[in-house]
């Protein structure tokens, strides 16, 4: 049965499918616990087959007549089982120490620092500032190099999170006022999808975070590509959207960069068609699902904190194309 | 089944004192529950305390007086209590009875001395965290008093009506005098964290 | 009766009351019928102190909540069968997920284990009733009014919805929505009271009130393991009371202990919390393991191989217990050597919990096996907790649990520790029992039929979510995207729980059909060893016309066809016999309390006053004008036979 589902288990937010150091480890450990433990449950059940099923002398007895010789046997299989028991634990616990530590020593060698807040429902994400690049704002898309240790600083305004990416790393909990942090590594580019651990609401169904892992050269186009401002709207639709934006509830709760949009309750939009997905990854990133989106978000996402802002449909529209435009 | 009478318990006493109450047990299990309880409010106090910069948290430490006035009439209601408790178990109902009112004076006294000592944390609750545990701890060891000086209450009342005049009543002085012992125990504890851990 | 006791005058006359000494067999039973009776009508049913009628009504009332918290379980996974299914809303499966495993933890499994703790004690130790019966009746009350105040609040839309842990700032001030985590956090101060009750109780009762000559080393493995579970309850339920009443204050009056920005902390709720959660996990689990070495003996005709290894074993559980807290907040990153401890003491509780499934392995290979219903749930108990047992191990290790903790994986184990390790074993002691509570067997077809469903009901639905974990898939998340590829293993999971539902609808309809038509079950059915088997079935409200004497471990084995007795207790009047804690050796004939209602009008006036707290803190000012009332009458003696000595 287990094999019907390994085979049906896809690359998509796996702890079974390591691509960094840290979840790596754990894979590891997850195997060697896992084998010891399937071994030892198939002990215990074949024994206890055998006591059931083993061919005993026919004749009846009292209760209470119980053979010495038998006990002391018993007594030596249940003493050697229970020391057997003790070996294996602190062999287990010695091997989980050791594998803490080695994930612990992998702090202190970040070249990358970022900051991680968990918001309901939705990550900001805090590049600081970086030589002649400023400090950047994004939202619910991590970009790290492939292969260079990341250092992930968690933190939460509202309610527990739980940051997990469980290809790259296990999880760390942020917690109101208690900051904390992660080191995070990716040894092959690729795309990889967390999603938030700890419930915290209406919408944690739909609280993923991507982390997407791409060579140096890459990353840093990226960040200097998220360094520039907005860009200013070029047509006619692109102006009259955001004018739309600006003029209606839109720019309390948003930020644009280049523009007098700068609300911090929601997620920044000055890149925001440069991302991968919308809404903390509850729709991918289409036209289509954009015009949703803004239309009826309580649609998508029930109970999320973006209300339902009234516009007619060509404004509608025109803030669609808007902010299509901002890649 | 057939029935084969082994042991005569007619004889036997109807009550018993101490670890031959069950009432006794009973009282020892809640003091133990209630205990822990303390215990908890106490480990949240220094846990607060550890996580906080500055403690007590924007407040000065509380004013001495009306605590340590309360720990020294707790202290010595120790005396009666535990002549109380010698009454009983001579079955000396007229000493018993006096105690008991005695007591009850005795058990009213510090509820009154505890309007004071509310101002006197010189905080309120829901100032800081600091302001709460302080008033969770002295509300928690209020409810002991106010529930001990009840029972006293009852208890002495009965005496002077012709149910007191039983034995077993005396077995239920005793475990109230033994509950008296742990509202005293816990106050001492509680005074020090209370009043000294800020001073320290 | 006047009459009886006149022709009994010339004996008794240097003796206060009726004893039962030479007292023939008729007269005897119509005296203690007469003084242990619970009155016909409303107010007997409302008034009794028999721990029996209180047992049977707490075990009814834990399998409607039962019922109640597994319906819940079958809608969440109608809209999980599917992904993005869009079945029910978010709002509403918060409250279901919330609503079950409050339910099942608070609501059912505790209060079920207590349950026939109380039924159960009683009889087994040979005495008449528990110790204080009217803090007994209190128990009840106050455990039932806990359970309808938040299903109410469940069906006017204010069911908790933050989870069955409520982690704060979500159910704090701040984030808790309306008055739904005040309903949470007043129903657990509810059912911890009764808790704690029945904690006290069944101490006083064990330690003073065993038969005349059951030692320590005689005491039914049963009954130790809810002597041991009552010590763990008395130390670990006070903190849920703190945090839940902390919780309350912080909500209602504005106190500050968890909120950040005045010095409080979110953390010290979850320190709190599972100080007293994680020891929960044992108050189910240590009674359970009571049932296994209560019913393995019957079924392999044998005693229990290592009674000693066994009796220690739970003793260790017990203290380790308190230990292990932290290995449900390893993510929140706590200083790595602390963690390191909780990781060493989470794996050391499995050698204890391995001794007794050795000692009970041993015991079946020393033994002759016959296959009951019983002795079926508890091969189905161990097939399945040794699973829980070994994937507990798994989530001690700290890096594992980083990448396991609030997902399906930590959800399969919880439910292999719980249903496979308690509701089993539960299922199979209701088999075991139900001949002695009622006086008929239930259907042995039924009964392997109900066996099969459950079992394999069970391990089909939570055996792939070890495997949806690992996969990444969070707990308590309403619905998934349709990319994630959980949708197959999600609906293979829905399907398998229709199959378990039918096996928990066998067991009640085996219940319902046995209880009028099953078979008489005759004294000792099965030809077990222990004193409740020595009564009628259903045993008399006084239980045994003359309390025993215990002389051997298994008494009824030892000597099948008599049973030692004591003589010299008052028959007119309720009295049982108190003796020396260690050795039981006679002290005392002690009173014990008539049926009375203000168990029942106190209970209500304590559950007005947490339901009002909820609205105002005045009421608890208020409120104890009625309670003082109520426990003053309760406590007040109203001139019984008792007092005339």
């Amino acid at each position: 049965m287990s094999t019907l589902f390994l085979t049906a288990c896809s690359d998509w937010q796996s702890a079974l499918h390591a691509h960094g150091d840290n979840a790596r480890k754990i894979f590891d450990l997850i195997w060697t616990f896992g084998a010891v433990a399937a071994t030892t449950w198939l002990l215990t059940v074949l024994v206890l087959a055998m006591a059931l099923f083993r061919s005993r002398p026919p004749e009846a007895r009292s209760p209470l007549q119980i053979d010495p010789d038998q006990e002391r046997r018993l007594n030596c299989a249940v003493g050697s089982a229970t020391a057997l028991t003790v070996v294996v634990l602190i062999a287990l616990t010695t091997g989980s120490f050791f594998a803490g530590k080695s994930i612990a020593s992998m702090s202190g060698s970040e070249t990358v620092t970022v900051r991680v807040t968990g918001h309901q429902w939705w990550w900001e994400i805090r590049y600081p500032k970086i030589g002649s690049l400023q400090a950047i704002v994004t939202a619910n898309e991590l970009h790290v190099p492939v292969g260079e240790s990341v250092k992930v600083k968690l933190d939460s305004l509202d309610v527990i999170h739980s940051f997990w990416v469980p290809s790259l790393a296990g999880k760390r909990d942020l917690i109101p006022g208690r900051p904390s942090e992660l080191t995070l590594i990716a040894d092959k580019p690729g795309v990889y999808r967390g999603q938030c651990a700890e419930f915290c609401g209406y919408q944690h169904a739909h609280m993923a975070i991507t982390v997407v892992a791409e060579s140096r050269e890459a990353f840093d186009a990226w960040r200097s590509r998220q360094d520039a401002n907005a860009v200013t709207p070029s047509g006619d639709e692109e102006r009259r959207g955001q004018a739309a934006f600006l003029g209606t509830g839109c720019a309390l709760c948003h930020a644009i960069r280049g523009t007098p949009a700068s609300g911090t309750v929601g997620p920044d939009l000055t890149h925001v068609a440069g991302r991968r997905s919308l809404a903390a990854d509850a729709l991918a990133m289409t036209p289509g699902a954009l015009a949703a989106w803004v239309a009826d978000p309580q649609s998508v996402k029930p109970g999320a904190k973006m209300p339902r802002i009234a516009l007619s449909a060509d404004d509608l529209n025109a803030v669609i194309t808007y902010l299509g435009s901002l890649e | 089944m057939k029935q084969r009478p082994v042991v005569d318990v007619s004889h036997l006493p109807t009550y018993g004192f101490g670890a031959a109450s069950p009432m006794w047990w009973g009282t020892l299990a809640f003091i133990a529950l209630e205990a822990t309880g303390f215990a908890l409010a106490i480990g949240t106090y220094f846990y607060l305390a550890v996580l906080a910069p500055h403690w007590p948290i924007a407040a000065p430490a509380p004013d001495l007086a009306p605590g340590t006035a309360i720990l020294i009439i707790l202290l010595a209601s120790l005396v009666p209590n535990h002549l109380v408790d010698r009454w009983a178990k001579q079955q000396d109902f007229h000493k018993v009875r006096a105690g008991m009112v005695f007591m009850t004076i005795v058990g009213i006294l510090p509820l009154i001395v505890r309007i004071w000592e509310f101002p006197a944390l010189r905080i309120s609750w829901d100032q800081n965290a600091y302001g709460s545990i302080v008033w969770f701890l002295l509300a928690l060891h209020t409810s002991h008093l106010l529930t001990d000086v009840g029972d006293t209450i009852v208890l002495a009342v009965l005496m002077f009506t012709q149910k007191g005049k039983v034995g077993r009543r005396l077995s239920d002085v005793s475990d109230n005098a033994f509950y008296w012992d742990f509202v005293v125990a816990s106050w001492a504890v509680l005074y020090l964290v209370m009043y000294w851990a800020p001073r320290m | 009766m006047s009459s009886i006791r006149q022709k009994n005058a010339d004996r008794i006359e240097e003796l206060k009351g009726v004893r039962d000494t030479g007292l023939d067999e008729a007269r005897l039973v119509a005296f203690l019928a007469h003084a242990w009776q619970t009155p016909k009508g409303l107010y007997g049913w409302l008034a009794t102190v028999d721990h029996k009628v209180i047992g049977r009504r707490y075990v009814v009332t834990a399998f409607l909540f039962l019922i109640l918290a597994g319906l819940s379980a079958l809608v969440m996974r109608f809209q999980l069968a599917a992904p993005e299914a869009g079945r029910i809303s978010p709002d509403f499966y918060d409250q279901l997920f919330t609503m079950h495993g409050t339910t099942m933890m608070f609501l059912f499994a505790v209060p079920v284990m207590e349950a026939f703790a109380v039924y159960l004690v009683p009889l087994m130790i040979g005495t008449r009733n528990v110790a204080f019966p009217r803090l007994n009746a209190f128990s009840y009350w106050i455990y039932v009014s806990g359970g309808i105040m938040i299903w109410i609040a469940f069906a006017f839309n204010t069911g908790a919805d933050a989870g069955w842990f409520s982690y704060v700032p979500l159910a704090g001030q701040f984030y808790g929505i309306g008055k739904r985590p005040d309903f949470w956090a007043q129903m657990v101060t509810y059912t911890e009271v009764s808790a704690l009750a029945v904690a006290v109780e069944i101490i006083a009762t064990v330690l003073k009130q065993r038969a005349p000559g059951m030692t320590l080393d005689r005491i039914p493995l049963y009954v130790w393991s809810v002597l041991i579970t009552a010590f763990v309850i008395l130390f670990a339920m006070p903190a849920v009371m703190v945090s839940s009443t902390m919780l309350i204050l912080d909500r209602l009056v504005g106190t500050k202990f968890f909120d950040q920005a005045a010095g409080g902390d979110a953390l010290l709720w979850q320190h709190l919390f599972w100080f007293f959660g994680h020891p929960e996990v044992y108050i189910i689990f240590i009674p359970a393991t009571g049932f296994v070495s209560a019913i393995l003996p019957t079924f392999v005709r044998r005693p229990v191989f290592g009674y000693l290894g066994i009796v220690l074993s739970l003793i260790a559980i017990g203290f380790l217990s308190f230990g292990l807290w932290v290995h449900h907040m390893f993510a929140t990153g706590l200083p790595q050597l602390g963690e390191s401890f909780f990781t060493a003491s989470s794996m050391m509780i499995a050698i204890p919990s391995g001794i007794q499934v050795f000692c009970w392995i041993a015991t079946i290979w020393g033994g002759r096996p016959i296959f009951a219903t019983p002795l079926l749930f508890v091969l189905g108990f161990i097939f399945t907790f040794v699973i829980g047992g070994l994937t507990g191990v798994m989530v001690a290790s700290v890096p594992i649990d980083l990448q396991v903790h609030d997902t399906y994986f930590v959800v399969a184990h919880f439910h292999y520790v719980l249903v496979g390790g308690a509701v089993f074993p539960l299922l199979g002691a209701v088999y075991y029992w139900f001949p002695k509570a009622t006086g008929r067997m239930l259907s042995e077809r039924l009964g392997h039929l109900n066996f099969w469903f459950v079992f394999l009901g069970f391990n089909l639905t939570f055996f792939p979510m070890h495997i949806l974990g690992l996969q990444g898939m969070p707990r308590r998340v309403y619905t998934y995207p349709l990319e994630s590829g959980w949708g197959s293993a999600n609906l293979f999971i829905s399907l398998s729980s229709l199959v378990l539902f039918v096996g928990f609808a066998l067991f009640f309809l085996n219940m319902l059909l046995s209880f009028r038509n099953g078979l008489p079950a005759g004294d000792n059915p099965w030809g077990a060893s222990t004193l409740e088997w020595a009564t009628t079935s259903p045993p008399p409200s006084y239980n045994f016309p003359r309390l025993p004497v215990v002389t051997h471990r298994e008494p009824l084995w030892a000597e099948p066809d008599t049973l030692a007795v004591i003589e010299g207790l008052r028959v007119d009047a309720r009295e049982v016999l108190g003796g020396m804690v260690a050795d039981a050796v006679p002290q005392l004939r002690l009173p014990s309390a008539d049926n009375s209602i203000w168990p029942l009008l106190s209970a209500t006036a304590v559950g007005g006053t947490f339901f009002a707290s909820i609205y105002t803190p005045w009421a608890v000012v208020w409120g104890a004008i009625p309670i003082s009332i109520g426990f003053i009458c309760w406590f007040w003696p109203k001139g019984e036979p008792e007092d005339e000595e």
